[in-house]
């Protein structure tokens, strides 16, 4: 599904340059669930970006589901997020002035898909994270917890290829947490690849795979005995 | 274009915030406001001056004969000389593109004081010119009753006269017929054969007090022989009678022996130049208008471009997180146009409405208080308000272009950096 090659970004911050990830070798098969973890500053977020297409690498191949992943134009770039990526951020990134129905319907709306179908899509999509009587409430009243659990609706609308959570978990409390990842957990069962960055460890260790970031190269790539939210939530 | 979505969208965004949406507006209000009433207040004056110069026919010059100021041929400088009848049909000949050659003479006015008309008890004062019938073209006048001279009346010599209103109330009693009677003109009768009232507030009273009677019955009653006392001269449309002015002055100054270079000899007054000197004029307030009116458009535009720039900084983090989600940058783009295009056409429509209501509160007060002097009917025409709207259109593109470029200049992941 992923497929990244010697990849290597680096920043310029005036007349030194940052060297932020230093040939990341990287692969991803469909319906995994794999955890990207590491300090501040190993370069999970700045390789997070580079997948979601939101950064370019100065080096190195990306393929996304075979496709070729080099040279995009920002309307093209667009395109291929919204038809192959979900995103899931920290901190939800929820339009304010929309309701939920309404941002979880947005992906769907780049893709010119008409109004009804919209609405009974962005619906079931809410349903499915239990906020179905909450389609019309704001972001503003509703729950931390809430509102990500809208935003993974939001990112699994459009039916993308993979599923990107930065620190999905970050902005909430521990129990929030494990209901938010006990959701992630069913979307994975259910067969979606999904990638989480994380520098908790008990977040970590609820996906199938780790893999370890420091100072910009991968130092430790192991399959793990996944511990299932769900126990943690009453 | 007419996106439901869309349009939800950009109402959610400008009514977010009332009070600055509302601010906003008013830029852009007030600059078409201003440019709407300049507009029609110049209209105004305009039309004002139009009616004083009446539908006197422009095309037009009057001549007359004055003293020589140079020596020619043997004669003398200081020289009297008087057009005759003969000039007439010599102009007729050599000048084309003519239209009307009215010969007058007059008594009165200009020419003499006293009493000159007298019927029964009553006496006047009035100016009386001998004319051909062409003359009602040239200082147009309606005839309220009877008829107007025509050629029967100069072949026959016919002594009859058409009086102006105003001679009527002077000489008449109230509910007295007047065609018909007799009136003594510096003791010659002439019969009243129409009335007339003339159109034009030029002149006011005095325009009303005037008794027109054949050049040839004038010329015989009063000994004016062959002599012309001046000429209104009309050029055919399409034909400036300021460029035929010099020929036939030319041909005047031949037929009379005059200094070619002798320009006081004869007087002229030309019409048409004078109207082009106020249609300059108009044309100028007009300009006047449009800048002044523009300019304080574009100081709206200005508001509205400095607010969606604003607007656009507010909204970093909502943009990249739409095109996180796959927005092109062409939608955003499209989008803040639109919000720029649609708040611009909203206020200056408004701007429009509340005009078009000030004309009208204007022209009712005018209605109720009477005529203004160089003052009517301030108004603009549907052609104005449509190239303002259009350029209401450009001006919202216009005012939202920078914005629009500064939304989609920012990368999404900066973009959704900020907070």
């Amino acid at each position: 599904m992923i497929e990244i090659k010697d990849l290597h970004k680096s920043y310029r911050m005036g007349s030194n340059s940052l060297h932020v990830l230093k040939g990341i070798n990287f692969s991803v098969e469909d319906g995994e669930l794999v955890a990207i973890m590491g300090s501040s500053g190993s370069g999970k977020s700045t390789l997070l970006n580079i997948l979601g297409m939101l950064d370019v690498a100065d080096s190195g191949s990306y393929h996304l589901d075979g496709v070729p992943i080099k040279d995009l134009s920002e309307t093209k770039a667009a395109q291929y997020r919204n038809k192959f990526l979900g995103f899931i951020f920290q901190s939800f990134n929820l339009i304010n002035y929309k309701n939920a129905i309404e941002n979880v319907a947005l992906p769907l709306y780049y893709q010119r898909i008409g109004r009804k179908e919209r609405q009974e899509k962005a619906l079931k999509y809410l349903e499915r994270v239990g906020l179905k009587q909450w389609a019309t409430h704001l972001p503003s009243e509703l729950s931390g917890g809430q509102k990500q659990r809208v935003a993974i609706a939001r990112a699994m609308a459009a039916e993308p290829k993979v599923l990107l959570a930065d620190e999905p978990t970050g902005a909430l409390d521990s129990t929030t947490s494990y209901e938010v990842m006990d959701l992630i957990q069913k979307i994975n069962d259910e067969g979606n690849t999904i990638l989480v960055v994380t520098h908790e460890e008990d977040i970590a260790h609820m996906c199938k795979r780790i893999v370890h970031l420091k100072d910009g190269v991968i130092v430790e790539d192991k399959m793990v005995e996944q511990v299932r939210a769900a126990q943690y939530v009453q | 274009m007419f996106n439901r979505d869309r349009w939800k969208e950009i109402l959610e965004v400008l009514t977010s915030n009332w009070f600055r949406t509302l601010l906003t507006a008013f830029g852009v209000f007030w600059g078409i406001f201003i440019l709407i009433i300049l507009l029609a207040a110049g209209k105004g004056l305009e039309n004002g001056i139009r009616v004083d110069f009446g539908d006197i026919a422009t095309n037009t010059m009057f001549m007359w004969t004055r003293r020589t100021t140079k020596p020619y041929e043997g004669l003398p400088k200081d020289r009297r000389f008087e057009f005759k009848r003969s000039d007439v049909q010599s102009i007729r000949d050599n000048v084309p593109n003519l239209r009307f050659i009215s010969p007058r003479n007059q008594l009165g006015g200009f020419s003499g004081g006293g009493n000159n008309v007298i019927r029964g008890l009553n006496a006047g004062a009035y100016n009386v010119y001998g004319d051909y019938p062409e003359i009602i073209n040239q200082d147009p006048m309606t005839v309220t009753s009877g008829r107007f001279i025509n050629y029967n009346d100069i072949e026959q010599n016919r002594k009859v006269a058409v009086i102006g209103l105003g001679v009527k109330n002077e000489l008449y009693d109230k509910g007295e017929e007047v065609l018909g009677t007799y009136i003594k003109i510096q003791g010659v009768n002439f019969m009243v054969v129409g009335t007339y009232k003339k159109n034009s507030s030029d002149g006011g009273e005095e325009a009303q007090k005037e008794i027109f009677v054949p050049f040839t019955a004038f010329s015989q009653a009063f000994n004016m022989g062959e002599v012309v006392g001046w000429m209104a001269i009309t050029a055919n449309d399409g034909h400036s009678i300021s460029v035929l002015k010099d020929d036939i002055i030319n041909l005047m100054k031949s037929n009379h022996k005059v200094h070619p270079e002798d320009t006081r000899a004869i007087g002229f007054f030309d019409l048409y130049q004078q109207y082009n000197r106020v249609e300059s004029l108009f044309a100028g307030i007009r300009w006047i208008a449009i800048i002044v009116g523009t300019f304080v458009l574009i100081s709206g535009i200005i508001g509205v471009s400095n607010i969606m720039l604003i607007v656009v900084k507010e909204r970093t983090k909502e943009i990249g997180i739409r095109r996180a989600l796959g927005e092109s940058p062409w939608s955003i783009k499209k989008q803040i146009l639109m919000e720029s295009i649609f708040l611009t056409l909203i206020s200056g429509m408004t701007g429009i409405i509340f005009g078009a209501l000030a004309i009208y509160g204007i022209n009712t007060l005018l209605d109720s208080v009477g005529p203004v002097d160089m003052f009517l009917n301030p108004s603009v025409s549907v052609k104005v308000v449509a190239g303002a709207l259009s350029v209401l259109v450009i001006a919202g593109l216009l005012a939202g272009f920078l914005p629009a470029n500064s939304a989609i200049r920012v990368r999404p992941i900066e973009a959704l950096r900020t907070e």
